[in-house]
């Protein structure tokens, strides 16, 4: 039994790298094997082949665009051709945003002495660095509670132990990624189609409180011992902001399906860090002499001050 | 229920003072963090939810014979989603400048606590009447705390109000980081809370002596 489930688990695996790499390095044309960012502002492109040094040099054959623009062309600092002669950087005038796809066309590209013809690659972050960029941006760089301000009542009121913080942590994670992904379903097949767009409100509150409402039922039937200790969380988490606030956020940039599931579950696994911390922190306060007029919230959102001024340190970090 | 002594001053200031949803009940803080580093912010979003909570009390005091007390909780949530739709849509299509300052926070008015609350503890009980009093002392109460927070953050952040020069310089730019929301919030409470103890004792001794 374990075996078979392993040999799953494996092929699973080996098929989540395949479509990895094959959404990570495609290009166009046959003559170009790679094109990649180094850094902010340098495009690396490698020919198959050995290429013309004057043809390479001249800044003219190359334009640099975003594809959500095509009319915008970025400006050229430099080209250098590596002394092996297939490999070649494009050095631009200002940082790109790596975080779009950019088009990069090559005119007339000469070697050997033969023109054969012009190409037109797109160049992208690698799939699964931009995954993880998405993941840790909603966990830590944009965390949802310390960075954006969402979800504070129930942060606020859950935060007094490390039990439920636990508790509430797990529930609330498992919510939020079912949540966003039926209205995720909702919102790309329902609402984008028939142009009710404005309905997104309405439509993303009543699935979260359905969600909440269906996972609570179906927890209660299949494992009571589950339910008692998770049961009362479920509630709560209806009324905090940030339930609401992913879809929100999810329908605004457009994500494909595994971007929203990578969003969902960091804004998920971010609220349970911040739960975490803010627990500890309260345990510790609970035995530690405060004036009287501190006690309660005042000193438990002077603490979140503080998280929130190291949680800025996080900010302008990028991993891929 | 509504007491028959109460009379609609009572209603009213109740919302404003005695339970004030930032500094009283502590509800809906996401904002009172979030984007309350200027007065003009606190302003919109009062305005935005006293409109929301004025027109969802209206709807519900109108309604509420029809509704059955088991579905109420999605029958408040769905009127006042509605409305918030409403909300967004205008200020979205004739104030795309503050649309953009308050930004996601419009949307999460769904979300707040004490327009819920307000539904189920006012509204559903009452005529139609004290209900609007209600929801606009409620909603006058969110804006005053909103403004407040808002006005010691600008004036200490950027020595400005509502967007006039009043000091000439920058105190204390640590009040314009959007962290700062958390200590201004937390050391308001602070003093309000000592003011209370404070005036608690001095009651006490008085009734000694």
């Amino acid at each position: 039994m374990t075996s078979l489930f392993n040999k799953k688990y494996i092929l699973f695996l080996l098929l989540l790298a395949f479509f990895l790499i094959i959404c990570g390095c495609k290009t166009e044309h046959r003559f170009i094997k790679k094109v990649s960012f180094k850094g902010n502002q340098i495009i690396e492109v490698i020919f198959a082949g050995k290429v013309d040094e004057r043809w390479a040099t001249t800044i003219s054959n190359f334009s640099v665009n975003e594809n959500t623009d095509p009319d915008i062309f970025l400006e050229i600092k430099s080209v250098f051709l590596k002394s092996n002669k297939s490999k070649l950087t494009i050095q631009m005038n200002e940082p790109l945003n790596t975080v779009n796809t950019h088009t990069l066309a090559i005119k007339n590209i000469i070697t050997e002495g033969k023109n054969i013809g012009t190409a037109l690659v797109n160049v992208k972050k690698l799939y699964f660095g931009y995954l993880i960029s998405i993941l840790m941006g909603a966990m830590l760089i944009q965390n949802y509670v310390f960075v954006k301000y969402l979800g504070l009542c129930v942060y606020l009121g859950v935060s007094k132990k490390k039990s439920t913080a636990m508790g509430m942590g797990v529930t609330f994670t498992i919510v939020t990624v079912f949540a966003t992904s039926i209205s995720w379903v909702l919102y790309q097949y329902v609402l984008k189609p028939y142009q009710l767009d404005f309905l997104q409100i309405i439509i993303f509150i009543g699935i979260v409180s359905l969600t909440v409402q269906g996972v609570d039922t179906i927890l209660r039937k299949v494992n009571p011992i589950l339910y008692k200790e998770f049961g009362v969380y479920l509630v709560l988490v209806i009324s905090s902001c940030l339930i609401l606030a992913v879809p929100l956020i999810m329908a605004a940039s457009n994500y494909n399906y595994l971007e929203c599931f990578m969003l969902s579950s960091g804004a998920g696994l971010g609220f349970w860090i911040a739960l975490f911390l803010m627990a500890c922190v309260r345990e510790r306060l609970e035995l530690a002499v405060i004036p009287p007029s501190y006690q309660g919230l005042p000193i438990a959102f002077i603490v979140s001050g503080l998280f929130a001024l190291s949680f800025m340190g996080f900010s302008g970090m990028s991993i891929f | 229920m509504i007491n028959r002594e109460q009379t609609k001053t009572q209603i009213f200031l109740n919302g404003i003072l005695n339970e004030n949803p930032i500094f009283r009940l502590a509800l809906s803080m996401c904002p009172a963090v979030g984007i309350s580093t200027n007065v003009m912010n606190g302003i919109l979003m009062g305005i935005s939810v006293i409109f929301v909570q004025f027109c969802s009390s209206l709807t519900i005091s109108l309604i509420k014979d029809y509704i059955h007390p088991r579905i109420r909780i999605p029958t408040y949530t769905l009127t006042i989603a509605t409305w918030v739709t409403v909300t967004d849509l205008v200020l979205a299509a004739f104030f795309p400048v503050a649309y953009k300052a308050l930004g996601i926070f419009v949307r999460l008015i769904v979300v707040f606590c004490f327009i819920t609350c307000r539904l189920d503890v006012f509204a559903r009980k009452n005529p139609v009447f004290p209900s609007i009093v209600d929801a606009v002392g409620m909603g006058i109460g969110f804006m005053v705390g909103m403004i407040a927070i808002g006005g010691v953050r600008e004036l200490l952040g950027m020595g400005t109000l509502l967007g006039y020069d009043v000091l000439g310089f920058r105190p204390v730019l640590f009040f314009v980081l959007p962290a700062s929301g958390f200590f201004v919030v937390g050391f308001m409470m602070v003093i309000f809370n000592y003011t209370e103890l404070v005036y608690n004792r001095r009651r006490k001794q008085r009734n000694v002596s």
